[in-house]
């Protein structure tokens, strides 16, 4: 069985659960003797090493038709600056250590590392779902927390920087060279590629192979590098041989559709979360249509809970016996033994981690801290983690008079987050959607007992978890109360949600995956 | 008799100027709660108070002393706030040591102000008496003199500043010439008297000739000093004194060097003080030689900060109010532990700015705002602040309960026993 899978995000290098998801499902499917060549649009060098092989999107030269246009050579060593990471993916290849390596007549070497059934292919990009520079850098940027697309305003000034004065010229050089692509579309999105348009190629009036170098991030053209990602997954899905493909979420679905309408094989697009999720109400329309699309042509819609499932049913009018669930899994951690000492001393302690915007609920957790202190006068709150409503968050606090019983720390990562557990009594995730959720699974991991709503998707698999309506302030207060007051509560649910978690494992999602891909290729 | 002859021709003119820098917070993370590290970033204070003394202050009070000594009419106030003249103390003494030079001079005034820059005056109590007195004894230790006119933070003002300035001992107080203040047709260039203070008298920052300077200078494509002594002398001659007031940084720093506003500055004071038609007076002067016009009344706050002129800088937000009051609530329990290091500490963090950084305005003054603070965002502000006043009440608990010994004690005690029951 060998499967040919788009990612966006990879270990380390990421930025909601994404990236996790990808690294436990390929690392389980390993054991299922489950071939998976893995395409991402950015390799990075530092990406673990799994029995996966990662295609590096960045690499592959893929096949245009020379429009009426000045002979363009795009140019993908020049790096834009719009990605997370800055490091030039050629520098890294020598690091990679490919075992195969190709080179085009652009010069450009593509490297494909491989470790028995894993194979790495990297594609360079400029995408990702969720915009988060606090992913890499300390959360003082308020307005460049969200994700957002090819909007001028909203174009972070690192972004900015990297346009060139002429970049509408190139705008229309680009959308020349994108065959399928929406003309208009181009435009909007600014491309950062840097075109040579004096470095002519020799050919005339024929095909060229041009590279893309992708960002991998998700950021201000990240629909136009999801445009280009289906470009370059056509050339991928012409030079390597498979039997199935799986694209996660809808930045690779048009890739998905492109590698299946090139191969004839069967494809299975994996939601690990909905527009309606992320935005509520106000979806982008173009980001919609995406998923819509792509979950009609795929053979198989696979969610990540029965609460996605009604999702993908209800909203995009999916036939439910195509949609298949498959939970999420937890990657066991050692237990990580933290030196450090909470220096809010014996009050007890809620948290909230996780973005600050509108699909965690933020303001649900604020009024339930209100209510939660005319019990608990020295209850302290955390909040960890940035998002457009943490000003909204903030102010809030205040005008509630509950500042001095808040802390807010901005984006965490590694051990501070160990930190935030040690500190905490009581995890509180109080999500408006969540297709499942694996931050509560990582509080159990670190022994905080959690409260999750039930609009979220882990609540199907963590039975010792006390859940409410996330707009029920009331019952989760109440519930903030008891547990920090009980403490044979407290410790029952520590104890029990602990052991039950060891259940929750990649494993079982990737032999679900296994049996599904082989349904269809019987088919 | 002769003096008021004198004055009636003349255009009386005060200049005073206000020099501070706060002692900014360093970045308090959760995490460092309760750690050995201080609340203050002095390391970036003392690159920003040699950054300014370099630009500003040294090459500032070079100029004024040496036209003091070419023209004896030259008079100059000052208020320096007690957290800046620590800091000059600690970090530039040189710079203190100039305004030394000044003072010597006898051209020179210093003016009363709350030692820490705070909002004491919001702070019920004594704080605002307390800070005040502890500035005087600073300036008369430094530069020899008491000071007798008051100047409160950034022009905060209404009748009660006047009268608690007055009980004080001071005869004469600053505010900003602001239209609310100034009913009834009103000149801002007039001395006016307290209502219930009759000692006190009210001198009024023309706003609009000292925003010339300090906001506009580098608006008007080259302002001159002749341009500006004419708009000084467009002034009707009954209007009896006009006082022009800004940042001491508007020097070299707000505006620099290049810009030419040491070369304005020096035309302008030695035009000023070539001309026989204008009298530079010093604060003290104005208020013991020009009779109050009339009876000012004030009962809100005013102060010379954003378009609103009032409180809303720093208090006017629920971030700001929120933080502020969290603050003043520590008030009993700081003053019971009864120890210096600590009071200052809760002092420091009463400073205005660091509740003007926490400011949601928008526009002209959010712009401003923002040229001040060394924060990103007024939520970064507000929770860095919020981070610091946690490590100072945490510190604060620790030292209550080493106070107790005896209740501690019995308490660890009792925990011990619970373990080995359970």
């Amino acid at each position: 069985m060998k499967v040919l899978m788009f990612g966006w995000e990879f270990p380390p290098h990421i930025s909601g659960g994404l990236g996790t998801a990808c690294y436990g499902l390929t690392h389980s499917l390993g054991k299922e003797d489950v071939d998976v060549l893995f395409v991402v649009p950015k390799l990075h060098g530092d990406e673990p090493t799994v029995k996966t092989s990662l295609i590096n999107a960045s690499a592959i030269p893929y096949k245009t038709i020379k429009l009426n246009s000045p002979d363009i050579n795009i140019d993908s060593k020049k790096e834009n600056k719009s990605a997370v990471n800055t490091i030039p993916s050629d520098s890294r290849k020598q690091d990679v250590k490919p075992s195969t390596i190709y080179t085009t007549n652009t010069g450009d070497i593509i490297s494909v590392k491989e470790e028995d059934n894993f194979t790495y292919i990297e594609i360079p990009s400029g995408l990702s779902a969720y915009r988060a520079p606090d992913f890499e850098q300390h959360s003082s940027e308020v307005n460049h927390w969200n994700y957002s697309f090819g909007d001028r305003k909203n174009n972070s000034p690192i972004e900015s920087n990297t346009e060139s004065n002429t970049s509408s010229e190139l705008a229309s050089k680009a959308s020349q060279l994108t065959t399928s692509a929406d003309q208009t579309e181009a435009q909007e999105t600014q491309p950062q590629e840097h075109i040579n348009s004096d470095n002519a190629i020799e050919e005339s009036d024929s095909v060229k192979e041009v590279t893309y170098t992708f960002s991998g991030s998700y950021g201000a053209n990240l629909l136009l590098e999801v445009e280009r990602y289906a470009q370059v997954a056509e050339e991928i899905a012409r030079r390597f041989s498979f039997d199935v493909i799986h694209a996660h979420d809808w930045m690779t679905y048009p890739a998905g559709i492109a590698a299946k309408e090139v191969s004839g094989k069967p494809l299975v697009v994996h939601v690990h979360a909905t527009e309606f999720d992320r935005t509520g109400d106000n979806v982008d329309t173009r980001v919609h249509a995406i998923e819509q699309r792509g979950m009609q042509k795929a053979d198989r819609v696979v969610t990540v809970s029965e609460w996605t499932k009604r999702i993908a049913v209800n909203k995009y009018n999916i036939a439910e016996q195509k949609v298949c669930v498959v939970h999420n899994g937890i990657i066991p951690q050692k237990k990580q033994k933290v030196e450090f000492k909470s220096p809010l001393r014996k009050a007890p302690v809620v948290t909230f981690l996780g973005r600050v915007t509108h699909q965690k609920g933020p303001l649900y957790f604020v009024e339930a801290a209100r209510k939660v202190l005319k019990e608990i006068p020295d209850a302290r709150f955390i909040v960890a983690g940035s998002g457009d409503l943490l000003p909204a968050m903030i102010q809030r606090v205040a005008q509630l008079k509950m500042s001095s019983h808040f802390h807010f720390t901005g984006f965490l990562k590694g051990n501070d987050i160990q930190k935030v557990w040690k500190m905490s009594n009581l995890y509180v995730m109080p999500s408006v959607s969540e297709p499942f959720g694996i931050a509560p699974l990582e509080a159990i991991q670190a022994g905080v007992p959690v409260i999750i709503s039930k609009q979220s998707g882990v609540a199907e698999v963590m039975p010792h978890a006390i859940t409410v309506d996330f707009w029920n302030t009331n019952e989760l207060a109440e519930s903030i109360c008891s547990v920090l007051k009980y403490k044979s509560l407290h410790k029952t649910l520590k104890k029990n949600s602990k052991k039950h978690i060891k259940g929750i494992t990649w494993d079982n999602a990737a032999k679900k995956l296994n049996n599904l891909y082989h349904e269809l290729i019987e088919q | 008799m002769s003096l008021l002859n004198n004055s009636d021709r003349s255009r009386n003119l005060v200049f005073y100027f206000q020099v501070h820098q706060p002692r900014r917070l360093r970045t308090v993370r959760l995490f460092d709660i309760g750690t050995d590290s201080g609340l203050f970033d002095d390391q970036q204070n003392q690159q920003i108070l040699e950054r300014v003394a370099a630009s500003c202050y040294l090459p500032t009070n070079q100029l004024l002393l040496k036209l003091i000594k070419k023209y004896p009419g030259i008079k100059i106030a000052f208020s320096i706030s007690g957290v800046t003249l620590d800091q000059f103390e600690a970090f530039a003494p040189e710079v203190l040591e100039s305004f030394k030079d000044l003072a010597e001079t006898g051209s020179v005034e210093f003016l009363g102000e709350t030692y820490y820059h705070s909002l004491a005056t919001l702070i019920p109590g004594h704080e605002f008496e307390i800070q005040t007195l502890k500035h005087t004894e600073l300036i008369e230790k430094h530069f020899g003199k008491r000071p007798t006119v008051f100047r409160n933070t950034e022009l905060i003002y209404s009748d009660d500043v006047g009268r608690r300035a007055a009980l004080l001992g001071f005869k004469g107080v600053f505010t900003d010439g602001v239209a609310r203040v100034l009913s009834n047709d009103k000149s801002p260039n007039q001395v006016y008297q307290h209502p219930t203070e009759e000692g006190l008298s009210i001198l009024l920052r023309n706003f609009i000739l000292s925003d010339d300077i300090a906001f506009r200078f580098s608006h008007y494509s080259g302002l001159t000093a002749d341009q500006y002594i004419t708009w000084l002398k467009d002034i009707p001659t009954h209007e009896r004194v006009v006082n022009v007031a800004m940042d001491y940084e508007t020097f070299g720093e707000h505006h620099k060097k290049e810009s030419g506003i040491f070369q304005f500055l020096e035309n302008m004071l030695s035009g000023i003080a070539s001309d026989s038609t204008f009298k530079m007076l010093t604060p003290t002067e104005a208020v013991d030689t020009i009779k109050p016009q009339a009876v000012l009344d004030c009962p809100h706050f005013v102060s010379w900060a954003d378009n609103e002129r009032d409180l809303s800088a720093w208090v006017g937000n629920d971030l700001q109010r929120d933080a502020f009051e969290t603050l003043v609530k520590l008030d009993s329990s700081v003053k019971a532990l009864n120890d210096a290091e600590t009071l200052k500490q809760w002092r420091l963090l009463q400073t205005s700015d660091h509740f003007y950084y926490m400011s949601t305005k928008k526009g002209t003054d959010g712009t401003i705002h923002n040229y001040f603070s060394p924060y990103p965002s007024p939520y970064e502000a507000f929770i860095n602040y919020m981070n610091a006043l946690t490590d100072f009440s945490v510190k604060l608990d620790l030292r209550k309960s080493l106070l107790k010994p005896v209740k501690a004690r019995k308490k660890k005690a009792k925990s011990l026993l619970e373990g080995l029951t359970a």
